[in-house]
């Protein structure tokens, strides 16, 4: 067993962190469907998009490591972390559900993320402009993946569109979390490393308001619960993702392919 | 006098047979992965652009590029990233473009330029892509991804055959 490392509380570190983690974590849901998509298709499309996110996440993860002082490399950032450590927002580390849910996760994470890399292409950070001009066609590519899903099982059976209501219900209680500011978007902000993360909310909204009236689902009302991932603050799925994720590193420490 | 050709130009000609091992018809050269040979006082600087950042090859990719310099005993090199620009499908050359179709791969149309790229919702058959055996553009869109990141699945409704396209981004 090999000792965690510890992450310095910088607030521009964490900006970083929280983007890299959303990237990371949503990769390893999806990764999840490997084997066991609905057609293969679709296991085949799933995989892909969780490499890119994957593939993100290693961009982001390298830089978050030069930044942070401490010469960590993605692998020590991506595995040896503890929880508290990790910053996603917790809709990105719910399991993955049905393919319904996972559809719709898909296209909220993927809309967000893409709203998030145009504003990215400005950043102060040459590095992450670099990575967000790469990662930004990846996302509209994923977004759109995710509608037409959206559209087609909202818009199909009875079956499907039921399942796709019941998925939005408890997917939509984690959206505030992906739009709520606190000092660390403060600091990015006032850096010029990129938007406070509530200025994706106008967008996001029109965006996924169009895919779901196209899709024939209602948009759920305004929720009052707040999920706090991104704190560090996880729900009871995160330990268990991250078992099956850091047991190699952790079990083998430095082991590689 | 015979021109001797210099190292760069030498690495160029030796990167032009290193394949892409997920696109074995076309080299990394015709794919635009090469942006630059630099001639260092220390050794050959070979910058490359990786495709998509999940690719699985990137890593294979820059060590086929390394023994082909080796091979062509062309001395010391390194291989660096180079993120920007990010790499485009606008890139891959005529010749590749050409390879791609030969291989029986749609190659990818021009891209949209940068901007505003509403969400399209509309049905499968909406961007035909000509079918690369029989030209017809009678087709659909079978899958958003094929058996590799950069590929979609289509299928040909007049000789019925299925095949891949390599998507423009």
């Amino acid at each position: 067993m090999i000792s965690s490392i510890k992450i310095p509380a910088a607030p521009e570190l964490s900006y970083l962190l929280r983007l890299a983690d959303t990237c990371l974590i949503s990769g390893q849901r999806l990764g999840e469907w490997c084997g066991h998509g609905p057609i293969l298709e679709e296991d085949i499309a799933l995989s892909n998009l969780a490499l890119d996110l994957i593939g993100q996440s290693r961009a982001l993860l390298t830089l978050a490591g030069e930044r942070s002082g401490q010469g960590y490399d993605e692998d020590q950032l991506a595995f040896l972390r503890d929880e508290v450590d990790y910053r996603n927002p917790t809709l990105a580390e719910l399991p993955r559900g049905d393919f319904a849910f996972t559809v719709l996760r898909n296209l909220m994470l993927s809309t967000w993320l893409k709203l998030m890399w145009e504003r990215l292409r400005d950043s102060s950070d040459a590095e992450l402009t670099a990575i967000a001009g790469k990662a930004l066609k990846e996302a509209r590519y994923h977004q759109q993946h995710a509608a037409d899903w959206a559209v087609r099982l909202g818009d199909g059976t009875e079956e499907s569109h039921r399942r796709c209501e019941t998925a939005l219900a408890t997917l939509w209680l984690y959206t505030p979390e992906l739009f709520e500011d606190d000092s660390v978007d403060a600091a990015a902000t006032a850096a010029g490393l990129g938007p406070a993360w509530s200025q994706l909310q106008e967008p996001w909204l029109a965006e996924i308001g169009e895919v779901l009236g196209e899709a024939k689902l209602a948009v759920p009302p305004a929720p009052t619960f707040r999920s706090t991932g991104k704190r560090g603050l996880h729900s009871e799925h995160m330990g268990y993702l991250l078992a099956e994720m850091q047991y190699l590193q952790r079990a083998y420490p430095g082991g590689a392919w | 006098m015979v021109a001797v050709a210099s190292r760069a130009e030498s690495a160029w000609a030796a990167l032009n047979d290193v394949l892409d091992p997920e696109v074995p018809a076309l080299s990394v050269v015709d794919l635009g992965l090469v942006r630059e040979v630099i001639e260092h006082d220390d050794g050959l600087e070979i910058v490359l652009t990786p495709t998509y950042s999940g690719c699985p090859a990137t890593e294979v990719i820059e060590q086929s590029v390394l023994d082909a310099i080796d091979a062509a005993g062309l001395g010391p090199a390194r291989v660096t990233l180079r993120r920007a620009p990010a790499w485009s499908s606008d890139w891959i050359s005529a010749e590749g473009r050409r390879k791609l179709l030969d291989y029986g791969i749609a190659p990818p149309g021009p891209v949209a330029a940068d901007g505003a790229m509403p969400i399209r919702i509309v049905g499968r058959r909406a961007a035909a892509v000509p079918c690369p055996r029989c030209g017809s553009e009678h087709t659909e869109r079978l899958s958003a991804f094929g058996s590799t990141a950069c590929k979609s699945l289509h299928r040909c409704l007049d000789c019925r055959e299925p095949f891949e396209h390599f998507k423009p981004i």
